[in-house]
Formats: C-alpha cells, structure tokens, sequence
C-alpha cells in the first residue's frame, strides 16, 4: 500500500469515525449520568438528519413551502445546524421527560428502562417509514463541494469539514465538563448517584442537559452525513447506532474520552479492514466481511479488557 | 494436623496493602475472635480465605489441602462456610430456597437428571429437602420456610444466613460480625446458640466481632489486627489488658 | 380422578383442538401459520427468560442462535430430503424424512447451543451492560457470517424446506410441522421448568439475586451458567429449525436481526422476567397482537412499541411479575401445583 493510498484510508477513516464518535458520546454521557442504554440514541441520530432535510429543503426554497426570498448558503447551513440541534434537544429531551423519568422516579429496574428505550427507537424508526416511506431521500447540497488534491490524496472540503467540527466539539465538550459546573456535576453523579443530590444539585437538570448534549451531537453527526453522503433513510440509524454504542463500550462507557477513542477505533478497524482486503493476496477479505471483522475484534477487546478502555471497573464490596 | 493454617497470608488492593503476613493455627473445635479497629482488615482475610479474593502472597491450608487458587465454590465444599457483615441472602427467593440452594456441593446427580427427575434426582432432592427442613427447624424457622427472604425480620435473616452456612455441610465456620444489629437479649442467645450449633454440628467457629461481650465471653482465643497485620494475641484477659489493643482502639493513652 | 393427571390430559386437549382442527381443515392455512409462530414464539420465549428472567442476565442475542438452528436443521432436511440446486437430489427417501426431521431438529438445536458458549464464557467475566454488547456482537456476527457462506445462498437466503415438507406430506398427509411445533413447545416447557425446580436450578436464580454470594455457598456458579446458557441458546436453535420449515419456504440472514431479538425480549418482559406462565401467555398474545393489528400495516410497528411503553408506565413488572400463574390462582395448583410446593406447605 502506497502512501497517498494509505492517506485516503486514513482520511476516510477519520470521516467515518468522526459520526461514531458524536453519536457514541450520546450514548455514554447518557449511560455516564443514568446507568441506562439510551438504544434509541441512534435513531435520535436518524431524526436529526430528517429534520436537517426538511428546514433545508424549506429554506432552499425546494419543497413544497418556500420562502419568499432566497438566504445566502451560508446561512442556510449555520440555521439547518443549528435549527436540527435545537428540534432535536427537544426530542430528546422530550422522551426522557414521558418514558424514562416517570420509570426512574418509581426506581424501576434498569432493564425495563431499556426496554423502553428500545421501544422508543422502533417507534422513531417505524414512524418515519409508515409516513415518510422507505424511500431514501436526498440531502440537498448545503455546502458547495470542491475536491482537492494534496500528493495523490483527494478529499473534499464536506470531509475536511465534518472532521474539524467533530474534533472542534469534542475539545468543547472536554472543557465544558471539566471547567463549569454543569459538567462537574454530570461528571460526580457518574460516580455517585445518591449523594449528589444530595448536596444540593438538581438531577432532573443534569439529566436533561445530558440529554440536550447528547441529543444536539447526535444531530450534528445527522447534518453532517447528510452533507457528506447525501442519502438519508428512515434506517439509517440503526446500524450505526448500534456500533457507536459498542465504540463507547469498547472505549469505555461511561468515559466521555473512550467514546471519542472508541468511536475512531472502531472506524480505523472498518476502514482498514476494507482496506486490506484490496491488497493482493487478501482478497478473501472483502468488504462483506467488514461488519464481521469490526465486531470480532471488537469482542476480543471487550475479552481482554471487559470495562473498555478507559473503563473504571466498578469494584463490589464483597 | 491442625484444621485450618494460614502462613504470610499479604494482599494488595492496587498500591494499598490491606493485609500483612497474617498468620493463624486452627485446631478442631476452637473458637477464636478476629477483633481489630474498622477498616483493619478483618473481611478482607475472610474474604482471602474463602476464595472471593486471591491473596497476592501466602498460602492457606485446610486440613493440609491448599486453598489458594481454588475458586470460592470449591473452597466451600471443602468445608469452610461463611456468613457476611452486611446480610447477603437471596432476598427475592424463600428462606426455604435459601437453605436449599446451599447444598448445591452435595448433589450428585447431573444435568440431565435435573431435567429428567429420574428416580436418582428425585432421592436426592427428596433428601436435600428433608436436610433443609431439619436445619430450619432447629433454627426455629421452619413456619417461615415458604416466606421470602427480604421479608424476614433482620434478627431472622441473621439466623437464616447461618443456616445456610451450615446447609453446606462445613468443618470450619466463618461469622462476620453475627450480633450487628442485635440487643443484649438477642446477643444473650446468639452466644448459647453459638456454642450450641458447635457441640451439635461439630464445627470449628473463627468470628469477627465489635461487641466485646461476645468476644470475651465465647472466644478461647483471640487475634488483634490492625492496620492489616496481627498486633496481639491471647485469651480474652490477656487482651483486655494489652496496651496495643487499647491504643488501636482508643488511641495513645494520655496520661 | 388424580391430580396428577390434570396437566397431561389438558396438554392432550390441545393437541387434539390445535391439530386435529389443523388437519381437518377447520383451521385453514392462515390460522394454521399463527398456531405455528405461537408455538415458535412459546419456544422462544420460554428459553430466553431463562437467562434474561431467571439469571437476571441481559442477552440481546436470541436470534442469532435461532439462526444456526435454522440454518444447521434447515441445511441438513434439504441435503437429505430434498432435490435442490445446492446439494443435488435427496440423500435418502422421503419416507426417512418423517423419523428423521425430529433429529434435524434436534442436531439444530445442539449446534445453536454450542455456539451459546460464545456468550456463556465471557459471561464469567462480565454481566449486565458489557455482557449485553457481547449478545449483540454475537448475534450480529452469526448474521454477518451467514451472509457471508454464499455457498448457501448468502444475504440472498437458502431454499428447499418446502418441498421437505411436502415430501413428507405425500407419504403421510398430516400438518407435519405443527405436531413438531407442538412436541417441541412441551419439550421446551418441561425442560425449563423442571431445570428451575431442581436444586441445580435453582442455582440460576441464586446467580441473579446474589452472585458472589452464590459461589461462595458452594454454588459453581461457572457450571450452571454454561448450563442455563447452553439450554436457552438451543431450545431457541429448536425454534430455529421448525421455523426454517414453515410454509413460506425460505430463510434469510435478515430474518434473524436484532430487531427479532428485540421481539422476543420484548415478549419475556411483557410476561414477566422469571415467569414461565408469563412467558407463554405473553408469547400467545404478542402473536395475536400481532394478527390483530396486521390490517395497520406498517404502523403496526408504530402502535406496538407506544403500546408497550404505555403498559412499561402502568405495570412495569410484565403480566406476572416474577410470579407464576399457580401464585396468583392458587386454586390452580389442583390442576398445575408442582410437588415441591405441597412438600413445603404440608410440613406445617
């Protein structure tokens, strides 16, 4: 494998990784604050592409309600951003409010918890296909694509883009938790769910800001494929909702770091993996097999080191 | 030989030494106390010897069998048994079940029988009930056999705990601070059944306690640890006046 | 008449009323297939609270082991009793076919329970949230793996079953598969209930309440979690294989995702984590649900999920709780009451 190839690699790796990376820190801040697997999260990935599609269409004037005047591409990214972070906040927060916080404050079991949460996911899931239909839909162009060539390397400006907003956010994220108090708080109640409240800190607070977090990345990360792959479909969270969720696993739920580490691993593996199977003499390991290889080695990791990476093993009292 | 031997028992949770070459010699039927300030290591060497840790150094012998290694189930069936400081019965399942479920080293049928309820299963299990039934009864708990666990009063759990240790059928019986929670009455009792259940079956009881009035009144001997190794040793007397067992205690005399 | 023969004669009833109505024809082809996932659906059920209920465990991965069993007993039938564009013309002649499917199946349900070591041993290690990635990475690997043996039919599905049965039906004309369903189903029922009911078993609810407690009363903990695993994983290999014969004809990796985990979770919670009666009652009335609300057509899958969110708002404990159906009507215990219980209550 030459270099300019391996770069490409390496580039794309870094693009896919960057929505594991955003969705799995939903899943972790989440699991981090509440102890529960929030397995809708991928579909709150899926709802926030949608909405996406929609204010862009509206705004871009290209369905059936349209603006009187047209905006400059500019702003019709930063409002389709931010527009599809604040809807889906809301959603999110929104489902904490009816399904989970009802069954937390009657201290159901954590498995029934997700259950629901599981539930919810199917609803979001079956919802936009019973109304929208399973067609894929076309995410309209918000920022003008311009390929460029570096060496024999080409990437576009959307994947230069989607990386540096990811690591933008990520190094956000990290200062946020360790420098305000919000974050401290999100950050002691993983370790102590009864006393924080103890002392004084509003949990229903914590949470719903957890859920705002993690919510709104995950809607970036919606935006983001959209403008990178263009296709968006009902589905489209399923899959990567689930192996986000095994990158913060893998990188150590709970760990806001691991699932940043996680999220880029696991995308490392994929990629490479398909990668090989492109050299000669590999061939047998094609790109079919990608999904099987990722969650192979991702079981051996979890075999060798069962909390994740950055995973504190929670010691029993015995 | 004597029952129980423990040489240079360490144990290192990460960079905290918890114990330090502790040593002990057990001989058939005694009763010896484990007494020490909290936090001095008293489970953790309850914990090493029944197997839920492994020591990190040091070996222990049951009847000249070497324990360390083994897993804790294991240990068990060779004949130590164990109550905890915090009640761990299975609260969700009957008393009668708790007691049952301990004789899980006796059975010897398998899989398939356990299936099948061949005549083998149905001997066994007809034996195991009947056990369970008799060891309840001489703990007076046979009219809540069917109850479920976490619905017996405290004193109660305490008793059906020991119960199930002795459901395993032990040569050595380890209790964790059995008085916690109870009343001078009740203490009172504790101490005639103790020394009842070891006439009766046999056994050899080390004990951790806090309530000097059970240490002193049941033990024949008694180790002081503190800070994770062993800083006195002798009759209950002897103990009492040790000027390192009253400073760990209460701390330097200041006179 | 005997106590003891109250459950063997309501079981001979059922049998009489769901396939004798079968082979009569009062129950025609549509009602036929629903009896069928009802008694997929019990297998299921019944074994996956094994772990999920019983252990207290979180295994998101049922379906995977459907799916070896599927594919094990639905390869095998093909190969030997069927002309087929894989494996050419039958092995032996379709009369073998009739004692032979039942050990097809059984052959299915071994193989899904060795494969249930995968996640039996990390088991050891972890529990709750990191064993459940392990479930699902299995399952997802067995799907994958599937999807990648193209030599029978890869993403794209194996076909053949059909005329398996048909072959089966030409030598002696009664609903084949729905008598197996059936025998399976008492077999599953049996196996788990009389597996809690022994001492050994009990050791599975042990494991839940208090593991380290439980190893430490002598329980080998490593023993009857390999038990229990392997049980469940192959009963659902069984519901695999009689699934893989039903009359649709075929079997696709895309049959036994996630989601089809998801179902049946959804089906033990629904009945009650630890509750065998539960788990059938649920496993009866998801599948009915499911008819009932078939004319909704994709917003099926819509209502179904408010449905039981709703039903985790209200009762979050399931139909029955961990309770079985003797607990709440004891007057049934005439009818079901296990002997372990009268030994108890008559020593009072």
């Amino acid at each position: 494998m030459t270099l300019d190839i391996f770069l490409q690699h390496f580039l794309n790796a870094l693009q896919w990784g960057s929505f594991y990376a955003l969705i799995a820190l939903g899943y972790t801040m989440v699991y981090g604050v509440l102890l529960l697997i929030n397995f809708a999260h991928g579909d709150i990935f899926m709802v926030g592409a949608f909405i996406a599609y929609f204010i862009a269409v509206f705004l871009l004037g290209q369905g059936a309600f349209a603006l009187p005047f047209a905006l400059p591409p500019w702003l019709v990214l930063i409002l389709t951003i931010v527009g599809s972070m604040v809807l889906t906040a809301g959603v999110g927060v929104g489902i904490e409010r009816v399904a989970y916080r009802p069954l937390r404050e009657r201290g159901a079991h954590r498995l029934y918890l997700v259950i629901t949460a599981l539930m919810i996911g199917l609803f979001l899931e079956y919802l936009n296909l019973a109304s929208l239909g399973g067609a894929a839909r076309g995410f309209p162009e918000l920022i003008e694509t311009e390929i460029y060539a570096v060496g024999g390397v080409s990437f576009t400006n959307v994947k230069l883009i989607v990386i540096g907003l990811a690591v933008v956010v990520m190094i956000a994220l990290e200062l946020f938790l360790r420098r305000t108090k919000i974050g401290l708080a999100m950050r002691a109640i993983s370790y102590d769910k009864v006393a924080v409240p103890l002392m004084g800190v509003p949990m229903n607070t914590i949470i719903a800001a957890t859920f705002v977090i993690g919510s709104s990345l995950a809607a970036l990360a919606g935006v983001m494929f959209g403008s990178a792959y263009h296709r968006i479909s009902f589905d489209m969270g399923i899959l990567i909702g689930w192996k986000a969720f095994i990158a913060a696993v893998v990188g150590g739920i709970g760990e806001v770091r691991g699932a940043m580490v996680g999220g880029f691993l696991l995308a490392f593996i994929e990629i490479f993996v398909v990668a090989l199977g492109q050299l000669p003499g590999l061939e047998w390991l094609s790109s079919t097999y990608r999904d099987l290889v990722s969650f192979t080695v991702l079981l051996v990791i979890l075999t060798i080191r069962p909390t994740g990476i950055f995973g504190v093993a929670r010691r029993q009292k015995v | 030989m004597p029952l129980l031997q423990i040489n240079n028992l360490t144990h290192y949770f990460g960079g905290l030494r918890a114990v330090y070459d502790y040593n002990l010699t057990l001989e058939e039927g005694e009763i010896v106390g484990l007494i020490g300030p909290n936090g001095a290591g008293k489970t953790t060497i309850f914990n090493l010897v029944t197997g839920a840790y492994k020591p990190s150094e040091g070996e222990v012998r049951l009847n000249g069998d070497e324990l360390v290694g083994l897993r804790p189930h294991q240990i068990t069936a060779k004949g130590i048994a164990r109550t905890f400081q915090t009640i761990r019965l299975w609260n969700d399942l009957t008393v009668f079940d708790n007691i049952c479920i301990a004789h899980a080293a006796r059975i010897k049928y398998g899989v398939v029988d356990s299936i099948l309820h061949g005549e083998r299963y149905r001997e066994e299990e007809q034996e195991i009930k009947e056990r369970a039934m008799e060891l309840l009864a001489v703990f007076g708990l046979d009219g809540d056999a069917q109850e479920l666990a976490k619905n017996m009063p405290y004193g109660a759990q305490r008793r059906v705990e020991i119960a199930r240790a002795l459901a395993t059928e032990p040569r050595l019986l380890l209790l964790d601070e059995p008085a916690a929670g109870m009343n001078p009455g009740e203490i009172g009792e504790l101490m005639e059944f103790i020394h009842q259940i070891r006439e009766d079956f046999d056994l050899t009881i080390w004990i951790i306690e806090h309530q000097m009035r059970v240490i002193m009144n049941i033990c024949e001997r008694i180790k002081v640890i503190d800070f994770g190794q062993t800083i006195a040793e002798g009759t209950p007397e002897e103990i009492q006046n040790n000027p390192k067992v009253i400073e760990a205690y209460l701390g330097e005399e200041v006179f | 008449m005997k106590k003891k023969y109250y459950p063997p004669l309501i079981v001979l009833l059922l049998f009489v009323v769901a396939i004798g109505g079968s082979w009569l024809g009062i129950f025609n082809e549509y009602w036929q297939l629903v009896l069928l996932f009802m008694g997929i659906n019990i297998i299921l059920t019944v074994s996956l609270n094994l772990i999920n209920g019983h252990m207290g465990e979180f295994s998101c991965g049922h379906a995977g082991f459907m799916a070896v069993g599927a594919y094990v007993a639905g390869i095998l039938t093909v190969w030997l009793f069927a002309d087929d564009k894989v494996f050419g013309p039958p092995v032996l002649p379709a009369a073998w076919a009739i004692p032979l499917f039942p050990v097809a199946l059984i052959l299915g349900a071994i193989a899904a329970s060795l494969v249930g070591l995968l996640i039996a041993i990390p088991s050891f290690r972890t529990r709750g949230d990191y064993l459940a990635i392990v479930t699902l990475a299995v399952n997802y690997i067995i799907k994958s793996a599937i999807e990648n043996m193209e030599f029978i039919g890869g993403p794209r599905g194996f076909v053949g079953m059909k005329r398996v049965m048909n072959n089966m039906a030409d030598v002696f004309d009664v609903p084949w598969l729905l008598i197996w369903t059936f025998v399976g189903m008492i077999v599953t029922i049996l196996i788990i209930r009389n597996f809690t009911a022994s001492t050994l078993g009990k050791g599975v609810k042990a494991i839940r309440e208090d593991e380290i407690a439980s190893e430490l009363m002598s329980v080998d903990t490593r023993r009857v979690k390999i038990i229990a695993f392997m049980l469940s994983c192959g009963l659902a290999g069984l519901a695999g294989g009689l699934f893989a014969h039903w009359p649709g004809g075929f079997i696709n990796p895309g049959t036994f995702t996630i989601l089809k985990s998801t179902e049946v979770m959804v089906m033990v919670y629904l009945g009650g984590m630890g509750s065998i009666s539960g788990s059938i009652i649920s496993a009866v009335g998801f599948t009915l649900l499911l008819e009932l609300l078939r004319p909704l057509g994709l917003f099926k899958w819509v209502v179904i999920p408010l449905l039981l969110v709703v039903m985790m708002l209200r009762r979050p404990t399931g139909i029955l709780g961990n309770k079985e159906l003797t607990d709440v009507f004891p007057r049934l215990r005439a009818f079901f009451g296990s002997e372990e219980e009268s030994y108890a209550l008559a020593s009072d």
